[in-house]
């Protein structure tokens, strides 16, 4: 279970990007975090990367708080932060250096299969298009098998069709180990796809404006899905009009 | 659908030429290409000395230095001079270039060592590395140690900016990666920080090395009984240009061999970089 308790975030030039976050994830599920721009979605996931610390509150993984990276929590960055001097492979087993050589090898291949991209295994970053190296940090991040994955509107810079794409690959790999998910996205249709909840956020600062369950089995039926998505964005629509 | 097909193929057809322009891709038309100029003033200048034109006396014909250089290499004068200049280029490579590096990565990595240490190098860095020959010669005499030191100090320089600007600038995002993963410093600075700043370091040791076949010219006009300096200083005095040519054709012909030596041997560590140089 993923926990956040009160969580703030107050920034050296006095910004107050966060106040009194409380929600809890429960293990497997996929919560996504809503809100417009500005509202403190990235900095909530930075904070339960442990790549930023809190400035009241607390967050937990099954009870240990998390203020540093955690070998339990992985990340998913907006862009796909590659390394360009690794190749595919070698970018998706980054995280693996503590395994044995044949095990990592075992786990790249079948992560590079499951996104699609086992014939580029031995190729550079810059020979790939932007959904396939966003696929290559999804599988890199899902590789080390975290009990919380975190991904920070990882499709946002990608088409609608590389975007659909991916959300079937994200499923995918989710339902082979079940991790718990927070997914940010300013995109209420993805949100309703992908989420079992959606967490509407307002800003200024940022903190909950509105909690939504998603009723919606998966695979995701459109159709059944429009009203979901129909109420995700009034929601998202009255958090903005209140922020002003 | 035939007709698309069709289409298509034409159309590749018509690119195929294109890109075989013989500016691209042809290595052997390249190096051509940058012959031709040196080559042309060359032949241009022999025809004119031998057609009377021209006296050649200050000025001597490609083939006048030529002859010596052949003179100096069948005597085996040459190899004395030219290993007797590479030992020092070398040695005062591997000073400069390995203290740049280290002093480089320190101030790089360690604010504290940045502030203490890189306002008295930048400071050092502004005099004129020749400035300092005299100090070299009182402290260090005039053998080979203060020509060594000399080089490596104008190799150290251009490394250490190079290296220090370079860790400065690596990509926060990629380090961020690091963390995620847990990283230690050390296999922070061996998987990211270190790769990360490889290409600028290259460059860095490629400007090295060329300033220190500068400094190896400055190190031995002030005295010194070998090396392809020595043999400019003895042909200016004894009236030989000749000498002086052969001596100039041949730290060419040695400072661009070093140059793609560094090149070749560390391209390989560079093949994952998507630069532009191929497509210019």
């Amino acid at each position: 279970m993923l926990t956040f308790r009160n969580v703030s975030k107050t920034y050296a030039d006095g910004t107050r990007a966060l106040a009194g976050i409380s929600v809890e994830v429960a293990r497997g599920e996929i919560l996504a975090l809503v809100g417009g721009s500005g509202c403190g979605k990235t900095t909530l996931l930075r904070l339960a990367a442990g790549l930023d610390t809190a400035s009241g509150g607390t967050i937990r993984l099954d009870g240990e708080v998390l203020d540093r990276p955690h070998p339990g929590v992985g990340l998913v960055f907006q862009e796909p932060r590659l390394l360009p001097w690794l190749t595919i492979a070698q970018n998706v087993g980054f995280g693996l250096a503590d395994l044995s050589a044949p095990e990592r090898v075992r786990r790249v291949a079948h992560a590079l299969e499951r996104v699609g991209l086992a014939e580029h295994a031995d190729r550079w970053p810059r020979d790939l298009s932007g959904g396939q190296q966003q696929r290559t940090a999804i599988a890199r991040a899902f590789v080390a098998q975290p009990k919380v994955l975190l991904l920070d509107e990882p499709f946002s810079a990608l088409d609608a069709v590389t975007r659909q794409d991916l959300h079937g690959h994200l499923l995918g790999l989710w339902a082979e180990t079940r991790p718990t998910i927070v997914l940010v996205t300013h995109d209420v249709g993805e949100a309703a796809v992908l989420a079992d909840r959606a967490v509407v956020l307002r800003p200024k600062p940022g903190r909950i404006h509105d909690i939504f369950a998603i009723a919606t089995p998966r695979p995701v039926d459109p159709d059944a899905n429009a009203s979901t998505t129909r109420q995700l964005r009034a929601a998202l629509g009255a958090s903005l009009r209140a922020s002003g | 659908m035939a007709a698309g097909l069709t289409d298509t193929a034409e159309a590749d057809g018509r690119e195929a030429p294109a890109s075989g322009l013989p500016l691209r891709g042809d290595r052997v038309g390249r190096a051509v290409l940058g012959l031709l100029l040196p080559l042309g003033l060359a032949i241009g200048w022999e025809i004119a000395v031998r057609g009377g034109l021209a006296q050649g006396r200050l000025v001597p014909p490609p083939s006048r230095v030529l002859a010596t250089l052949s003179d100096l290499a069948a005597s085996g004068e040459l190899w004395l001079h030219v290993q007797a200049t590479l030992v020092r280029v070398a040695s005062g490579f591997v000073l400069g270039a390995g203290l740049g590096i280290a002093l480089g990565a320190v101030t790089g990595t360690l604010p504290l060592a940045r502030h203490l240490l890189d306002p008295a190098f930048q400071a050092l860095r502004a005099v004129p590395s020749l400035a300092w020959v005299p100090l070299f010669i009182l402290w260090l005499g005039i053998l080979e140690t203060p020509k060594v030191v000399l080089i490596g100090v104008g190799v150290f320089f251009p490394v250490y900016v190079g290296v220090s600007g370079a860790i400065a600038s690596v990509d926060r995002k990629l380090v961020e990666v690091g963390r995620i993963f847990r990283l230690s410093k050390p296999a922070l600075a061996r998987r990211i920080l270190l790769p990360a700043v490889l290409p600028a370091t290259i460059v860095a040791l490629r400007t090295g090395l060329g300033l220190g076949f500068l400094f190896v010219v400055a190190a031995e006009l002030m005295g010194a009984s070998e090396g392809l300096g020595y043999l400019l200083v003895d042909g200016q005095q004894f009236g030989k240009p000749e000498q002086i040519l052969a001596a100039i054709l041949t730290f060419a012909l040695l400072g661009k061999a070093a140059d793609t030596i560094l090149v070749v041997l560390t391209r390989p560590l560079l093949r994952w970089q998507d630069v532009a140089r191929d497509i210019l």
